[in-house]
């Protein structure tokens, strides 16, 4: 494999173009933290993104960044923070999971869709994508969107783009929403639940006026969290209300805010799975009181543990000792019609053979391939990384 | 506007045509007399106007599938529409089209509460869900001023904005997932009752695509609680300069209101006449700055923008002190267009958006194109996310007005491009701002948009003359052209 460094926009086109000439795939990497997430990928060339790196503009009060693709995402988070800011969908750290030390990049949390338990209120990556530029599978560099939140001037490629792992496009340059960071953060722990009990007290906080912007179950430690940010007089009167609306649910306890940061950056992070090296770990998605049905489906098939995250729209599984890493009982115990389960780590073997991301329906796998094939006609961009043939 | 030019071997088919539908939908929803299709020549843009060649109107995702098949068979073009309230023509019929109207997909099929999200046809009102929710404690938050009219299918369609999305986001961020029909007649569904489905984000890019892309024909949206308590103030200054200054500190302050809107002077008095909301009318800019949340973070920021508000000039500031209060200050800021709409004959609303820290010297500009053009502009804008909507005041009567208005119109947006912005905030390009899309976009940037509309419709049936300047064949579009011919790469680092 040849490794391809560009050092602008332009050399970046020229590369690519010359690769879709010669229909020589790449493989594009940033920081290469996530090069475990997504399918294997055995390119003719690595084309290393690095030089595209750099905070280019950062306005506060217009809630707006741009930055390079391979900006490390630690220093914009930094430079956030001293404007009291931050990214509200929470881009989760991973690492651990796929063993690397690499820096994450802003370019990997937009590629990836990344998002965090605040999912559940302010969205994922994708809602905070506001533009970028960037070179398609032709060699061609092209932008979308803008620096602005309020836009509907052409198709919304930012959406497209996010989620779409490299291949479509490799993006250069990224314009996010920025959001003021929270001042004050309570977390109000349940103690002792069940999942459909845990799931029940879920459901009844997000159904008042308490602007939960977290709600996770931890099974292992019978621990339901429920986190609220905002303005500290504001957060006060929230915790109240909702202590008092769940005590029928048995102990509640109210941690602060260094403790409460804590406990959400080990959900954000799965890091009840941290100690489990061998296990497969998927991150399904459903709607939230259909996680613990899937949950109590599964039980009988697989050797396994969870937690949940969204309400229980996310359920995180760790599967031990099945040869498929549990895809097929995951996917058949899935809701009709929804659900989506992906394999967020395994070996590489494991990847190569089962779908990592949910199988799409026919129709919706043709038009998925045509909407690949329009910006990567070659299809030389991280081929297969998401699905076996796109 | 020019759009292509009607086939008229189509036109001489209407009579089978309509025959043909009626196979898939009952006789009456087939409408071919000249009357009946003039009922659908305009949308809310309506200096343009044309009866399309029939229009359809079915109730089942199966027969829209159908239509759609035989529309692609027979190379029949055909233009989607909702409720018809588009300020940018999007629902603008053709000549050689047929006008697939969506009125009849008019039921909530679920609300689920547990899930919070409601299930709906996409003719079903934007209001309707808020209202259908609103005993329960819940509402659907983003509310265009078109609400009580407008449909959530039209909304996806536009990805629709309103005076709350500071806050709570636009269509985009609360649709969960779609039923969509694709012109070759399939159906697909894209996401679900949960969140971030994986493969591509077919959903985000069909939100706001203008019925380019595929026909929806089902809607899951979430639903979020309503907040415990909100207020409203109004905060009055001398120019505009001082409010938009003052919006900047808020936001720098932590602070994202749940609606932040200006009105300009002319806006104001027009609205105040109107209304009699109880705005300054001396001021020469006003503020609308709803907080919502608990009483106790309502106080706490009501002092606080208070405060911010007086440090950057204001002159006056009122709160409301109760709900009718509160409704009615915003009673005038909703009824600003037919408020304008009385004291001028016609007026044309723009819509672009700017970086907010640009707004004295887009306003100032204004003002000097406004002079030089000669026709009268009243300002209002939702000052939170810089989405502007200047009022143009014409008299379409006078010949040539409309002409100078449609100018005036296109040189406000290049100025909101030329400073940062964007053409549409939330009305959507249509055929209004069609011929300005390469203003902003390069031919690179708008080929690429091209791409992915063949990827949904190769034969470019759906909704065209629409969004894109220019048309061009998919088969053209599709080449993979490469320019630097057979250069290695000379300039590349290799490790």
């Amino acid at each position: 494999m040849s490794q391809l460094r560009p050092a602008d926009p332009l050399q970046l086109s020229e590369a690519i173009a010359q690769c879709a000439l010669r229909r020589e795939t790449v493989e594009l990497v940033a920081g290469g933290s996530k090069r475990g997430y997504g399918r294997p990928v055995n390119a003719a060339h690595r084309l290393d993104l690095s030089a595209f790196a750099g905070i280019r503009l950062y306005e506060p009060e217009e809630l707006v960044l741009t930055a390079g693709a391979a900006t490390e995402l630690g220093k914009i988070e930094t430079e956030l923070a001293g404007a009291r800011q931050h990214l509200a969908f929470e881009p989760p750290d991973w690492r651990h999971l796929w063993r690397s030390k690499a820096a994450p990049t802003l370019g990997g949390a937009i590629a990836c869709n990344l998002s965090g338990p605040r999912r559940l209120r302010d969205g994922a990556a994708r809602d905070h994508h506001l533009g970028f530029q960037a070179v398609s599978g032709r060699g061609e560099s092209f932008k979308s969107g803008g620096r602005v939140v309020k836009n509907v001037t052409g198709y919304d490629l930012s959406k497209l783009i996010a989620g779409s792992f490299g291949t479509l496009a490799a993006v250069t340059e990224i314009t996010v929403k920025t959001v003021p960071a929270p001042e004050e953060t309570a977390t109000l722990l349940l103690k002792g639940l069940g999942d459909s009990a845990a799931q029940a007290a879920m459901t009844a906080a997000l159904a008042g006026p308490y602007e939960v912007s977290g709600a996770a179950h931890l099974p292992g430690e019978r621990l339901t969290l429920l986190r609220l940010e905002g303005h500290a007089p504001s957060v006060t009167a929230r915790r109240d209300a909702l202590v008092a609306l769940l005590a029928g649910f048995g102990a509640i306890e109210s941690v602060d805010n260094d403790t409460s940061l804590v406990h959400w950056r080990q959900v954000r992070d799965a890091m009840p799975f941290a100690n489990l090296p061998e296990h497969a770990i998927w991150r399904v998605s459903v709607a939230p009181s259909a996680g613990p049905p899937l949950v109590a489906a599964l039980s009988p098939e697989l050797d396994f543990q969870h937690f949940y995250d969204w309400a229980g729209g996310l359920v995180w599984l760790a599967v031990a000792g099945s040869d498929d890493g549990g895809a097929a009982a995951i996917r058949a115990a899935l809701p009709e019609n929804s659900g989506h389960a992906t394999l967020l780590r395994a070996g590489e073997a494991l990847r190569e053979r089962v779908a990592v991301f949910q199988p799409l329906p026919g129709a919706l796998a043709t038009l998925s391939a045509r909407v690949k094939a329009t910006f990567d006609p070659a299809g030389i961009l991280n081929p297969g990384r998401m699905y076996k043939d796109v | 506007m020019l759009m292509p030019a009607p086939d008229q071997a189509t036109i001489a088919r209407r009579r089978d045509i309509a025959t043909d539908l009626r196979r898939i939908v009952p006789s009456e929803a087939v409408i071919e007399g000249e009357t009946g299709r003039r009922v659908y020549e305009s949308d809310g843009l309506t200096a343009y106007r044309q009866p399309p060649l029939l229009a359809v109107l079915p109730e089942t995702t199966d027969q829209v599938a159908a239509i759609l098949r035989y529309c692609f068979r027979h190379r029949i073009k055909v233009v989607p529409r909702g409720a018809g309230t588009s300020l940018s023509g999007g629902a603008l019929p053709l000549a050689d089209g047929v006008l697939l109207g969506m009125a009849k997909f008019n039921h909530i099929r679920e609300i689920d509460l547990a899930n919070r999200c409601v299930v709906a046809e996409p003719g079903v009102t934007n209001l309707s869900i808020s209202n259908a929710v609103s005993d329960a404690g819940f509402f659907y938050a983003p509310d265009p001023s078109s609400q009580i009219a407008c449909t959530i299918g039209g909304n996806v369609a536009e990805n629709s904005g309103g005076v709350h999305c500071l806050k709570y986001g636009l269509t985009t961020n609360n649709v969960l997932g779609i039923e969509l029909v694709t012109i070759e007649g399939d159906i697909v569904r894209l996401g679900a009752k949960g969140l971030d489905s994986g493969g591509y984000d077919l959903l985000g890019v069909v939100t706001g695509s203008e019925g380019l892309l595929g026909v929806v024909t089902e809607v899951t949206v979430r639903i979020l609680p309503k907040p415990a308590a909100a207020r409203a103030m109004l905060v009055g200054f001398p120019a505009s300069e001082h409010a938009g200054s003052c919006v900047a500190a808020i936001i720098a302050a932590g602070i994202i209101p749940g609606g932040m809107e200006m009105m300009d002077k002319a806006a104001i008095n027009a609205a105040e006449d109107f209304v009699a909301a109880g705005y300054p009318r001396d001021a020469g800019a006003l503020l609308i700055i709803e907080l919502d949340g608990p009483p106790a973070e309502i106080a706490h920021l009501l002092e606080r923008v208070e405060s911010i508000a007086r440090a950057n000039g204001a002159d006056s500031v009122r709160v409301s002190s109760n709900e009718a209060e509160r409704l009615l200050f915003w009673a005038g800021r909703k009824a600003a267009f037919p408020a304008v709409g009385r004291i001028s004959p016609d007026y044309y609303c723009v819509d672009g958006t700017i970086p907010r820290k640009k707004l004295s010297l887009v306003l100032t500009r204004m003002n000097e194109l406004s002079a030089t053009i000669g026709l009268r502009v009243a300002n209002v804008f939702h000052a939170g996310d810089g989405n502007l909507h200047p009022l143009i005041l014409y008299d379409a009567n006078k010949p040539g007005e409309l002409e100078r208005a449609e100018q005036l119109g296109a040189e406000i947006l290049r100025l909101c491009v030329a400073v940062g912005g964007v053409l549409t905030g939330e009305h959507g390009v249509g055929v209004e701002k069609r011929d300005l899309m390469t203003t902003m976009f390069s031919d690179a940037d708008l080929n690429q948009q091209m791409r992915l509309k063949c990827a949904f419709d190769a034969e470019g049936l759906l909704n065209p003359g629409k969004v894109f300047p220019q048309l061009r064949r998919c088969a053209e579009l599709g080449r993979l052209h490469v320019h630097h011919g057979e250069t290695p790469f000379p300039e590349l680092e290799r490790f």
